[in-house]
């Protein structure tokens, strides 16, 4: 049977510590009901070794850790809890992963590969700010009141917590994402049962600890390692879920709009792919653009869904830019996590290094130029070094499909009108950037981008407080800023006559 | 140098020592009054002085106005993003909430009022008020509005710059944390007068704010009096916006200032008069419970106080009898002993005027059915006073007291009663008491007040708007629409092709 914590050493830290690698239900770790021998395995990708195991929860664990966040919402969470409340222990959530940033950097480096102190400064410092912004909330949230007839009718409206979510994570911000669902789900007053992703569950099972040591009742947050096609289904089908919250695939996000649709119509919210495009003008900073251009691709070695992972430059500087973009590009060090030169680390999987390398593959067979890149590196380890790839062309795979790595397709625009429609020819809307200095020409441009986040001079930089999320297949409903909390309220109008006599029949 | 205030609690409540300085919080510093006078600080249980602190001049609040903008142009205003703001405001928090107990002792001593409901209502009510507003300071958005598509236009919620507050003695943490919440979230700096009685917890406050760590200056305190320190502020040409809270006659002279000076922005939190209803259908005892607590908390010291109370005829002779017991039931004494509900009143000055108020109600003709004089031989103290029989006319009825004197009124007709309470300048609460709860919202809604309570009186939460109609006062505290009062909207229109 699968034990409930093991201990791990990270070497480049020299340090030991307990990972709890049980299911969290009704704050504590325990072992699958009806699978307890079933592990998931997990692997760091910079070395290839295994780290450890986790149980890995069944159907019926989901189940239960449903019937357990129903509980909890029925009596010690959902209206049973004062905003003010909500607030105070979120603030407590925060304050406890500040305090362990440390640890749980070092963690999300060992089993994700990013840089620890980009996992440190970035990925948690972030979190952490997340978490108090979402506190901020929980005291305000607010219906109205409205006219309806002063002399026989008060009218209102109350924002409920929708009630039992199921939140299913991806792996390339394991904790960050945790924390952009965790926030305002219970910041609205709604409980969670929580699936990370199967490749980089441990992080969210350290964070489940500080969720019991923060003072959340048991059953407000259950976290059930498992398997996509398992726990992931399970909770997208399930009929006493009110809400699935997905980050991940398109392709898994159909699935499980599918999956709700099927089941009891529960509300669905999405987070999927993108294929972003950025367009340089020749007004534009050469310099920042082609720094911005870096981040867009390589940032989080390009396993982003705003990635930007289409460019197209404009003409009369393409040339210069261009030659700008590859030496800045070659600039970046992809290595060891661990390794302080690192500012970028491995893919997370050998699923996901095998796929960006058929992509590599691919686009030199349809014909493209590779301005940078493209050779595999011998050794250990999932490394992808930055590939630029140019003379594209629309229907080219690397310029229509999402890759996930560090790969990018640059191709050139004449008019302004040129570039947006190469800009918007895709079936994906999450991110779009473009670099100018002509003001009106950001104000158009920016207004024509088919996408749910437009950078003006600037690239993949968010804050917790303005919404974000996807037009067209990217996705449905917004993450961050005030607009996250209508996706965990459900709203209950409320018609109170007092004055008013019926006559019967009519 | 400014004196420092030691002080040793021995006391039932509280056990502890205290030693801050006492001078005049201005850039992050304690100085002495350029004119290095002091002001005592009384007891208001003996009449004997506690300690003094420094007294500001209008000079001092020009160095005060001073250290404000420089913060507003430098390390505060658009220079702080809210986060940063959240962050400072939720040390703050953090920092008040291990210094509770003494902050609780400290407004005891100073006000009067018992130390548990010290720590269970303004401490604790302070805490959650700035942690509520801090939750606020990165939340402050404006619109985007559409009009065409070669136009941008959008509204920034600015913060105003630098804003002049002005607090009372009954509450005076409380009231402080009511003032200092929204405005530094919305990004604003402060020079704020505590008033003369009451000084010592805002003194306080001042020493945690630095402990926090925020810029020099974005906080100011000047101690001193209403019509040298107050007037300086709401008269001062560099000083934006003015928020008083206070007697309705001292809130004239401060929008009165604030027009002759530079037309500053003014919010106003004034007296009241507040009716409590009472139908013949309410639940007597939870009716008699709440009038109690409506008219005698903190000693009557209360602007929302339910002062005036209505009792239907079908119920009265019962309530009387149940609410004059009540009443005789309400301990008055040491602050500091744990089973006190009441202490002294905050000052000699308002001792006499309530005295002088009972008198006039005596004199009148009206009933003393309870209480009608001093507590004791020392300080302070007045008895749980009822008056019944009396004439709306009367100025027991009609004026506000401000001490633990409420009259009680027969009535008869439900449309008559609502006449009767809305015959006021005043316009801050009202209470309405019945199990019909058709009649309670209808009632409610027909009441001139700012607040209007249903089965319940005095009952305040730092996310629901807090205010008067009326004379009672203009702006609200308390909620997101506190917001508003700290906050200067710039319209920002960006043409992208329209050519003249």
């Amino acid at each position: 049977m699968a034990s409930l914590s093991t201990r791990i050493v990270i070497r480049a830290t020299n340090r030991e510590l307990d990972i709890p690698t049980g299911l969290f239900i009704n704050n504590e770790f325990v072992p699958s009901a009806d699978s307890p021998n079933d592990l998931i395995h997990l692997v760091n990708p910079a070395t290839e070794e295994t780290i450890c195991s986790v149980a890995a929860g069944s159907a019926k664990d989901i189940d239960i850790a449903v019937a357990a966040a129903r509980n909890a919402f029925n009596t010690t969470w959902g209206k049973n809890v004062t905003g003010f409340e909500r607030s105070k222990l979120l603030n407590k959530l925060a304050d406890l992963i500040e305090r362990d940033q440390d640890i749980l950097a070092e963690v999300e480096s060992l089993n994700n590969g990013k840089p620890f102190k980009i996992a440190r400064d970035f990925d948690i410092g972030d979190t952490i700010q997340c978490l108090r912004y979402y506190a901020g909330w929980a005291d305000k949230i607010t219906g109205q009141t409205i006219e309806v007839d002063n002399k026989t009718k008060l009218a209102f409206t109350r924002h409920d917590p929708i009630g039992v979510c199921g939140q299913i994570i991806p792996w390339n911000y394991p904790i960050n994402m945790w924390a952009w669902k965790v926030g305002p789900a219970l910041a609205c007053g709604c409980t969670i049962v929580m699936k990370p992703s199967e490749l980089t569950p441990l992080t969210a099972l350290m964070l489940s600890k500080l969720i019991a040591e923060a003072g959340f009742p048991p059953g407000v947050v259950n976290t059930i390692p498992s398997l996509g096609s398992v726990g992931g289904a399970a909770l997208s089908a399930h009929m006493d879920v009110d809400k699935v919250a997905f980050t991940g695939s398109t392709v898994t996000g159909r699935k499980i709009m599918e999956a709700a649709a099927k089941s009891n119509l529960k509300k669905v919210s999405l987070e999927l792919g993108g294929k972003s495009p950025q367009l340089v003008f020749e007004s534009a900073d050469l310099e920042q653009a082609a720094n911005w251009a870096c981040l867009g691709v390589l940032y989080n070695t390009g396993q982003d869904c705003t990635a930007g992972s289409r460019l197209y430059v404009q003409d009369t500087i393409y040339d210069k830019f261009v030659s700008l973009l590859v030496s800045k590009a070659k600039e970046l060090v992809i290595g060891d996590g661990f390794d302080e030169k690192s500012g970028g680390g491995p893919l997370v999987s050998k699923t996901q290094f095998d796929k960006v390398w058929r992509y590599i593959e691919s686009g030199r067979a349809q014909g493209a130029k590779v301005a940078l890149g493209g050779q595999k590196r011998p050794g250990k380890g999932f490394f992808v070094d930055p590939t630029i790839f140019t003379d594209i062309n629309a229907n080219m795979d690397i310029v229509r499909d999402e890759i996930f790595g560090p790969v990018l397709a640059v191709g050139r625009f004449k008019t302004e009108e040129e570039g947006i429609s190469l800009a918007n020819d895709t079936s994906y809307g999450l991110g779009a950037g473009l670099h100018s200095n002509d003001a009106s020409q950001c104000m158009r441009v920016s207004s024509a981008l088919e996408a749910g986040t437009v950078w003006v001079n600037q690239y993949n930089l968010l804050n917790n407080n303005v919404p974000f999320g996807g037009k067209k297949q990217s996705g449905i409903g917004r993450e961050l800023g005030s607009y996250a909390l209508d996706e965990y309220t459900s709203v209950k109008a409320i018609h109170w006559n007092f004055g008013e006599k019926l006559d019967w029949p009519l | 140098m400014p004196s420092a205030f030691t002080h040793e609690f021995n006391t039932p409540a509280f056990k502890g020592k205290v030693s801050f300085s006492t001078g005049l919080f201005i850039n992050g510093q304690f100085l002495d009054g350029s004119d290095k006078t002091t002001i005592d600080v009384i007891n208001p249980t003996n009449g004997k002085v506690i300690t003094s602190v420094s007294e500001g001049t209008p000079k001092d609040v020009d160095l005060a106005v001073d250290a404000a903008h420089a913060a507003f142009d430098t390390t505060w205003g658009l220079h702080a993003p809210g986060a940063q703001r959240s962050i400072l405001m939720s040390k703050l928090v953090a920092i008040m909430e291990k210094n509770a107990d003494e902050l609780a002792a400290l407004e005891a001593l100073d006000n009067g009022k018992t130390f548990n409901w010290a720590r269970n209502v303004d401490v604790a009510g302070s805490i959650d008020c700035i942690r509520y507003y801090a939750g606020w300071a990165d939340k402050v958005t404006g619109q985007v509005q559409e009009t065409t598509e070669d136009k941008l236009t959008y509204t920034r919620h600015e913060p105003i710059g630098v804003v002049g507050q002005i607090i009372p003695w009954n509450f005076p943490l409380l009231m402080m944390a009511w003032k200092l919440g929204p405005a530094l979230a919305c990004g604003n700096t402060i020079v704020l007068k505590p008033s003369e009685f009451t000084p010592l917890t805002a003194i306080r406050m001042c020493h945690l704010i630095n402990e926090a760590g925020f810029p020099p200056g974005v906080v100011n305190v000047i101690s001193g009096y209403g019509n040298s320190v107050g007037n300086a502020i709401s008269s001062h040409m560099r000083v934006e916006k003015v928020a008083f809270t206070g007697s309705t006659l001292v809130g004239r002279k401060i929008m009165e200032a604030a027009a002759k000076s530079n037309l500053k922005n003014v919010t106003l939190e004034l007296g009241g008069k507040s009716p409590n209803i009472i139908f013949d259908d309410a639940d007597i005892e939870q009716a008699v419970n709440w009038a109690a607590f409506g008219i005698f908390w903190n000693h009557g010291q209360t602007c929302c106080a339910g002062s005036r109370i209505y009792v239907q005829e079908g119920i009265y002779d019962e309530f009387l009898k149940r609410f004059t017991e009540k009443t005789r039931s309400l301990k008055v004494g040491d602050p500091f002993a744990p089973d006190t509900f009441q202490g002294p009143q905050v000052s000699e000055i308002q001792f006499n005027r309530i005295m002088s108020y009972i008198e006039s109600g005596k004199a009148a003709g009206a009933k003393v059915e309870i209480g009608g004089e001093r507590h004791g031989s020392e300080g302070y103290f007045i008895k749980p006073t009822i008056f019944t029989n009396v004439d709306p006319s009367m100025k027991i009825v009609q004026e506000e007291i401000f001490g633990p004197v409420g009259v009680v009124i027969k009535f008869k007709d439900e449309e008559d009663v609502i006449k009767q309470a809305n015959d006021t300048v005043y316009g801050l609460a009202a209470a309405v008491f019945t199990q019909n709860l058709n009649r309670a919202i209808n009632t409610a809604h027909k009441l001139k007040a700012g607040t209007a309570w249903i089965n319940c009186v005095n009952s305040l939460h730092s996310n629901v708007p807090f205010g008067g109609f009326k004379q009672s006062g203009i702006g609200r505290e308390l909620g997101e629409y506190a917001l508003a009062n700290y906050t200067a909207v710039k319209s920002v229109h960006v043409n992208l092709g329209h050519r003249m």
